[in-house]
Protein backbone atom coordinates (compact mmCIF):
# COMPACT_ATOMS: atom_id res chain seq x y z
CA UNK A 1 0.00 0.00 0.00
CA UNK A 2 1.61 3.26 -1.03
CA UNK A 3 0.96 6.75 0.25
CA UNK A 4 1.02 8.13 3.77
CA UNK A 5 -1.17 7.11 6.70
CA UNK A 6 -3.61 9.59 8.16
CA UNK A 7 -4.75 8.64 11.67
CA UNK A 8 -8.17 9.79 12.86
CA UNK A 9 -8.54 8.18 16.21
CA UNK A 10 -7.43 5.48 18.59
CA UNK A 11 -9.96 3.20 20.22
CA UNK A 12 -10.52 -0.26 21.62
CA UNK A 13 -11.40 -3.01 19.11
CA UNK A 14 -15.04 -2.76 18.09
CA UNK A 15 -17.16 -5.50 16.58
CA UNK A 16 -19.29 -3.47 14.21
CA UNK A 17 -17.72 -2.74 10.83
CA UNK A 18 -17.51 0.91 9.79
CA UNK A 19 -20.08 2.13 7.30
CA UNK A 20 -19.02 0.95 3.85
CA UNK A 21 -19.73 4.30 2.20
CA UNK A 22 -17.57 6.17 4.70
CA UNK A 23 -14.76 8.05 2.99
CA UNK A 24 -11.81 9.59 4.73
CA UNK A 25 -9.99 12.85 4.21
CA UNK A 26 -8.65 11.95 0.77
CA UNK A 27 -11.41 9.63 -0.39
CA UNK A 28 -9.81 6.42 0.84
CA UNK A 29 -12.13 4.50 3.21
CA UNK A 30 -10.75 4.34 6.75
CA UNK A 31 -9.79 0.97 8.17
CA UNK A 32 -8.81 -0.39 11.55
CA UNK A 33 -5.15 -1.11 12.24
CA UNK A 34 -4.98 -3.25 15.36
CA UNK A 35 -1.82 -3.36 17.44
CA UNK A 36 -1.25 -4.29 21.09
CA UNK A 37 -4.99 -4.61 21.60
CA UNK A 38 -5.65 -1.04 20.46
CA UNK A 39 -7.08 0.14 17.16
CA UNK A 40 -5.83 3.07 15.13
CA UNK A 41 -8.34 4.16 12.50
CA UNK A 42 -6.30 5.09 9.45
CA UNK A 43 -6.68 5.84 5.78
CA UNK A 44 -4.28 6.30 2.93
CA UNK A 45 -3.48 9.84 1.84
CA UNK A 46 -1.33 10.95 -1.09
CA UNK A 47 2.08 12.49 -0.47
CA UNK A 48 1.33 15.28 -2.89
CA UNK A 49 -1.21 16.65 -0.40
CA UNK A 50 -0.06 15.37 2.97
CA UNK A 51 3.72 15.56 2.94
CA UNK A 52 5.08 18.30 5.15
CA UNK A 53 5.28 21.11 2.66
CA UNK A 54 1.95 20.65 0.83
CA UNK A 55 0.16 20.00 4.11
CA UNK A 56 1.42 23.26 5.55
CA UNK A 57 0.32 25.07 2.43
CA UNK A 58 -3.11 23.41 2.44
CA UNK A 59 -3.70 24.36 6.04
CA UNK A 60 -3.67 27.99 5.01
CA UNK A 61 -6.45 27.32 2.52
CA UNK A 62 -9.82 27.64 4.21
CA UNK A 63 -11.68 25.66 1.54
CA UNK A 64 -9.28 22.73 1.77
CA UNK A 65 -9.31 22.94 5.52
CA UNK A 66 -13.12 22.96 5.64
CA UNK A 67 -13.41 19.90 3.44
CA UNK A 68 -10.71 18.03 5.33
CA UNK A 69 -12.08 18.98 8.73
CA UNK A 70 -15.55 17.78 7.73
CA UNK A 71 -14.17 14.49 6.42
CA UNK A 72 -12.12 14.02 9.60
CA UNK A 73 -15.15 14.76 11.76
CA UNK A 74 -17.27 12.42 9.58
CA UNK A 75 -15.02 9.49 10.45
CA UNK A 76 -14.92 10.39 14.15
CA UNK A 77 -18.70 10.73 14.09
CA UNK A 78 -19.13 7.29 12.54
CA UNK A 79 -16.79 5.83 15.16
CA UNK A 80 -18.74 7.51 17.94
CA UNK A 81 -21.82 5.48 17.02
CA UNK A 82 -19.98 2.18 17.48
CA UNK A 83 -17.35 2.86 20.14
CA UNK A 84 -15.65 5.56 22.24
CA UNK A 85 -12.90 6.99 20.03
CA UNK A 86 -10.02 9.18 21.13
CA UNK A 87 -9.97 11.74 18.36
CA UNK A 88 -6.54 12.90 17.21
CA UNK A 89 -5.93 16.41 16.05
CA UNK A 90 -6.41 17.01 12.34
CA UNK A 91 -3.32 16.25 10.28
CA UNK A 92 -1.70 13.41 12.23
CA UNK A 93 0.20 11.66 9.45
CA UNK A 94 2.72 8.79 9.35
CA UNK A 95 4.87 7.36 6.58
CA UNK A 96 3.50 3.85 6.83
CA UNK A 97 1.67 1.33 9.02
CA UNK A 98 4.77 0.59 11.05
CA UNK A 99 5.02 4.26 11.99
CA UNK A 100 1.46 4.05 13.30
CA UNK A 101 2.30 0.88 15.26
CA UNK A 102 5.32 2.55 16.84
CA UNK A 103 3.15 5.47 17.85
CA UNK A 104 0.66 3.10 19.51
CA UNK A 105 3.47 1.38 21.43
CA UNK A 106 4.89 4.68 22.58
CA UNK A 107 1.56 6.02 23.85
CA UNK A 108 -0.08 2.76 24.87
CA UNK A 109 -0.43 3.56 28.57
CA UNK A 110 -1.81 7.03 27.94
CA UNK A 111 -4.33 5.71 25.45
CA UNK A 112 -5.62 3.05 27.80
CA UNK A 113 -5.92 5.46 30.69
CA UNK A 114 -7.78 8.03 28.61
CA UNK A 115 -10.00 5.37 27.02
CA UNK A 116 -10.97 4.16 30.48
CA UNK A 117 -11.73 7.68 31.58
CA UNK A 118 -13.92 8.46 28.56
CA UNK A 119 -15.52 5.05 27.99
CA UNK A 120 -19.23 5.44 27.28
CA UNK A 121 -19.11 9.26 27.43
CA UNK A 122 -19.96 11.79 24.75
CA UNK A 123 -19.52 15.52 24.47
CA UNK A 124 -22.36 18.01 24.10
CA UNK A 125 -21.77 21.55 22.95
CA UNK A 126 -23.90 24.37 24.34
CA UNK A 127 -23.78 27.91 23.04
CA UNK A 128 -25.70 30.97 24.12
CA UNK A 129 -26.20 33.88 21.74
CA UNK A 130 -27.49 37.31 22.59
CA UNK A 131 -29.65 38.37 19.68
CA UNK A 132 -28.80 41.85 18.54
CA UNK A 133 -30.91 44.41 20.39
CA UNK A 134 -34.49 43.36 19.69
CA UNK A 135 -36.14 46.18 21.67
CA UNK A 136 -34.26 48.86 19.84
CA UNK A 137 -35.14 47.84 16.33
CA UNK A 138 -38.77 47.61 17.44
CA UNK A 139 -39.05 51.29 18.19
CA UNK A 140 -37.76 53.48 15.39
CA UNK A 141 -35.01 55.80 16.56
CA UNK A 142 -36.26 59.37 16.90
CA UNK A 143 -34.23 61.99 15.21
CA UNK A 144 -32.54 63.90 18.00
CA UNK A 145 -33.80 67.47 18.21
CA UNK A 146 -30.66 68.79 19.82
CA UNK A 147 -27.18 67.82 20.83
CA UNK A 148 -28.37 67.22 24.35
CA UNK A 149 -31.15 65.03 23.00
CA UNK A 150 -28.67 63.05 21.01
CA UNK A 151 -26.47 62.49 24.03
CA UNK A 152 -29.46 61.38 26.07
CA UNK A 153 -30.43 58.87 23.40
CA UNK A 154 -26.90 57.58 23.23
CA UNK A 155 -26.79 57.20 27.00
CA UNK A 156 -30.06 55.28 27.00
CA UNK A 157 -28.85 53.02 24.22
CA UNK A 158 -25.62 52.31 26.02
CA UNK A 159 -27.49 51.56 29.21
CA UNK A 160 -29.87 49.13 27.53
CA UNK A 161 -26.92 47.42 25.86
CA UNK A 162 -25.17 47.07 29.16
CA UNK A 163 -28.26 45.69 30.81
CA UNK A 164 -28.62 43.16 28.02
CA UNK A 165 -25.00 41.99 28.35
CA UNK A 166 -25.35 41.73 32.07
CA UNK A 167 -28.51 39.67 31.72
CA UNK A 168 -26.91 37.46 29.08
CA UNK A 169 -23.85 36.95 31.24
CA UNK A 170 -25.84 36.17 34.36
CA UNK A 171 -27.98 33.71 32.43
CA UNK A 172 -24.94 32.01 30.89
CA UNK A 173 -23.20 31.70 34.24
CA UNK A 174 -26.27 30.13 35.79
CA UNK A 175 -26.78 27.78 32.85
CA UNK A 176 -23.14 26.74 32.90
CA UNK A 177 -23.30 26.02 36.62
CA UNK A 178 -26.42 23.95 36.21
CA UNK A 179 -25.07 21.95 33.27
CA UNK A 180 -21.66 21.48 34.91
CA UNK A 181 -23.36 20.07 37.97
CA UNK A 182 -25.10 17.48 35.79
CA UNK A 183 -22.13 16.70 33.55
CA UNK A 184 -19.02 14.81 34.62
CA UNK A 185 -16.75 17.49 33.30
CA UNK A 186 -16.94 20.73 31.35
CA UNK A 187 -14.79 23.05 29.28
CA UNK A 188 -15.28 26.66 28.32
CA UNK A 189 -14.28 27.51 24.78
CA UNK A 190 -13.65 30.98 23.36
CA UNK A 191 -16.69 32.59 21.75
CA UNK A 192 -17.08 31.62 18.12
CA UNK A 193 -16.36 33.79 15.18
CA UNK A 194 -19.60 34.69 13.38
CA UNK A 195 -17.90 34.53 9.99
CA UNK A 196 -17.14 30.85 10.56
CA UNK A 197 -20.26 29.90 12.47
CA UNK A 198 -22.60 31.95 10.25
CA UNK A 199 -24.63 32.45 13.41
CA UNK A 200 -26.43 35.66 14.21
CA UNK A 201 -26.19 37.40 17.53
CA UNK A 202 -23.22 37.57 19.83
CA UNK A 203 -21.85 34.32 21.21
CA UNK A 204 -21.74 34.80 24.98
CA UNK A 205 -21.25 31.18 26.06
CA UNK A 206 -19.47 28.39 24.22
CA UNK A 207 -18.98 25.35 26.40
CA UNK A 208 -18.58 21.59 26.13
CA UNK A 209 -19.92 19.03 28.59
CA UNK A 210 -18.84 15.45 29.10
CA UNK A 211 -21.91 13.31 29.66
CA UNK A 212 -22.36 9.53 29.88
CA UNK A 213 -24.33 8.24 26.90
CA UNK A 214 -26.86 6.82 29.32
CA UNK A 215 -27.60 10.30 30.71
CA UNK A 216 -27.56 12.13 27.42
CA UNK A 217 -31.29 12.23 27.03
CA UNK A 218 -31.66 13.91 30.41
CA UNK A 219 -28.94 16.39 29.55
CA UNK A 220 -30.68 17.30 26.31
CA UNK A 221 -33.94 17.83 28.20
CA UNK A 222 -32.16 20.00 30.73
CA UNK A 223 -30.88 22.25 27.94
CA UNK A 224 -34.20 22.22 26.12
CA UNK A 225 -35.99 23.45 29.21
CA UNK A 226 -33.88 26.59 29.31
CA UNK A 227 -34.70 27.50 25.71
CA UNK A 228 -37.01 30.47 25.49
CA UNK A 229 -36.56 31.16 29.20
CA UNK A 230 -34.95 34.49 28.52
CA UNK A 231 -36.11 36.70 25.68
CA UNK A 232 -33.32 37.93 23.44
CA UNK A 233 -31.14 34.90 24.14
CA UNK A 234 -30.77 31.87 21.91
CA UNK A 235 -29.47 28.53 23.15
CA UNK A 236 -27.88 26.09 20.74
CA UNK A 237 -27.09 22.47 21.44
CA UNK A 238 -24.76 20.34 19.31
CA UNK A 239 -23.78 16.72 19.69
CA UNK A 240 -23.30 14.02 20.58
CA UNK A 241 -19.66 14.59 19.68
CA UNK A 242 -16.74 12.33 20.43
CA UNK A 243 -15.14 13.67 23.60
CA UNK A 244 -12.82 16.02 21.68
CA UNK A 245 -12.61 18.61 24.41
CA UNK A 246 -11.79 16.05 27.08
CA UNK A 247 -9.37 13.78 25.25
CA UNK A 248 -6.33 15.88 26.11
CA UNK A 249 -4.83 16.11 29.56
CA UNK A 250 -6.69 14.38 32.37
CA UNK A 251 -8.30 16.56 34.99
CA UNK B 1 -29.62 8.18 11.16
CA UNK B 2 -27.46 6.51 13.80
CA UNK B 3 -28.58 4.22 16.60
CA UNK B 4 -31.75 6.16 17.30
CA UNK B 5 -32.87 3.67 19.88
CA UNK B 6 -29.99 4.39 22.23
CA UNK B 7 -29.31 8.01 21.60
CA UNK B 8 -31.39 11.13 21.48
CA UNK B 9 -31.63 12.63 18.02
CA UNK B 10 -28.36 14.29 17.17
CA UNK B 11 -28.65 18.03 17.50
CA UNK B 12 -26.90 19.95 14.81
CA UNK B 13 -24.39 17.19 14.13
CA UNK B 14 -22.88 16.49 10.75
CA UNK B 15 -24.07 19.00 8.23
CA UNK B 16 -25.89 20.99 10.91
CA UNK B 17 -22.87 21.63 13.09
CA UNK B 18 -21.40 24.90 12.00
CA UNK B 19 -17.88 25.20 10.65
CA UNK B 20 -16.66 26.89 13.81
CA UNK B 21 -17.95 23.93 15.89
CA UNK B 22 -16.02 21.51 13.73
CA UNK B 23 -12.82 23.53 13.36
CA UNK B 24 -12.53 24.33 17.05
CA UNK B 25 -12.68 20.62 17.76
CA UNK B 26 -10.56 19.06 15.03
CA UNK B 27 -7.90 21.80 15.15
CA UNK B 28 -7.79 22.91 18.74
CA UNK B 29 -8.94 19.83 20.63
CA UNK B 30 -8.28 16.14 20.39
CA UNK B 31 -5.07 14.34 21.15
CA UNK B 32 -1.89 15.89 19.89
CA UNK B 33 0.60 13.37 18.55
CA UNK B 34 3.69 14.22 16.60
CA UNK B 35 3.35 12.15 13.45
CA UNK B 36 6.10 11.45 10.93
CA UNK B 37 4.92 14.45 9.01
CA UNK B 38 5.77 17.31 11.27
CA UNK B 39 3.42 20.15 11.22
CA UNK B 40 4.69 22.46 13.81
CA UNK B 41 1.93 22.82 16.38
CA UNK B 42 2.76 26.46 16.47
CA UNK B 43 1.81 26.56 12.81
CA UNK B 44 -1.61 25.26 13.64
CA UNK B 45 -2.05 27.68 16.48
CA UNK B 46 -0.93 30.54 14.29
CA UNK B 47 -3.25 29.29 11.63
CA UNK B 48 -6.27 29.35 13.87
CA UNK B 49 -5.37 32.83 15.02
CA UNK B 50 -4.98 33.87 11.42
CA UNK B 51 -8.28 32.28 10.55
CA UNK B 52 -9.97 34.20 13.29
CA UNK B 53 -8.46 37.37 11.96
CA UNK B 54 -9.05 36.81 8.30
CA UNK B 55 -12.67 36.01 8.77
CA UNK B 56 -13.37 38.69 11.34
CA UNK B 57 -14.13 41.96 9.76
CA UNK B 58 -11.30 44.31 10.52
CA UNK B 59 -13.59 46.99 11.89
CA UNK B 60 -15.21 44.56 14.27
CA UNK B 61 -11.84 43.41 15.49
CA UNK B 62 -10.72 46.99 16.06
CA UNK B 63 -13.96 47.67 17.85
CA UNK B 64 -13.11 44.87 20.21
CA UNK B 65 -9.67 46.34 20.71
CA UNK B 66 -7.89 43.69 18.65
CA UNK B 67 -5.47 45.56 16.47
CA UNK B 68 -2.07 44.12 17.29
CA UNK B 69 -1.47 43.08 13.70
CA UNK B 70 -1.32 46.72 12.74
CA UNK B 71 1.88 47.09 14.68
CA UNK B 72 3.28 43.67 13.87
CA UNK B 73 5.72 44.11 10.98
CA UNK B 74 5.19 40.51 9.91
CA UNK B 75 1.52 41.13 9.33
CA UNK B 76 1.14 44.73 8.35
CA UNK B 77 2.85 46.53 5.51
CA UNK B 78 2.16 49.81 7.23
CA UNK B 79 3.81 48.61 10.40
CA UNK B 80 6.72 47.47 8.27
CA UNK B 81 6.96 50.91 6.71
CA UNK B 82 6.63 52.54 10.09
CA UNK B 83 9.33 50.36 11.44
CA UNK B 84 11.62 51.19 8.55
CA UNK B 85 10.93 54.87 9.09
CA UNK B 86 11.66 54.53 12.76
CA UNK B 87 14.82 52.57 12.13
CA UNK B 88 15.86 55.11 9.53
CA UNK B 89 15.34 57.99 11.93
CA UNK B 90 17.25 56.17 14.61
CA UNK B 91 20.17 55.53 12.27
CA UNK B 92 20.22 59.14 11.10
CA UNK B 93 20.29 60.27 14.69
CA UNK B 94 23.15 57.97 15.49
CA UNK B 95 24.99 59.12 12.43
CA UNK B 96 24.48 62.74 13.42
CA UNK B 97 25.81 62.01 16.88
CA UNK B 98 28.85 60.29 15.44
CA UNK B 99 29.43 63.16 13.08
CA UNK B 100 29.35 65.56 15.99
CA UNK B 101 31.99 63.53 17.72
CA UNK B 102 34.18 63.35 14.65
CA UNK B 103 33.47 66.41 12.54
CA UNK B 104 36.56 66.04 10.40
CA UNK B 105 35.77 62.52 9.29
CA UNK B 106 32.16 63.29 8.51
CA UNK B 107 33.09 66.20 6.27
CA UNK B 108 35.48 64.06 4.35
CA UNK B 109 32.75 61.49 3.78
CA UNK B 110 30.21 64.01 2.67
CA UNK B 111 32.47 65.83 0.26
CA UNK B 112 34.52 63.35 -1.69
Amino acid sequence: MTGLRYVYAVCRPFGTPLQAQLTGVAGDPPRALTHHGLVAVVSRVPERDFAEEPLRRHLEDLDWLTETARAHQGVIDALTTVTTPLPLRLGTVFHDDSGVRMMIEAREEDFRRTLDRLEGRVEWGVKVYAESEPQESAQPAQKPASGRDYLRQRRMQTRSHEEMWQKAEAFSTRLHEELSAFAEDSRMHPPQNPALSKATGRNVLNAAYLVPRAHSEEFVELVDRTKGEMPGLRIELTGPWAAYSFAGEAT
Amino acid sequence: MTTPSRMPEPYGQGSGANLADILERVLDKGIVIAGDIRINLLDIELLTIKLRLIVASVDKAKEMGIDWWETDPALSSRARRDELTRENAELRERLARLEELEPGRAEKKEAP
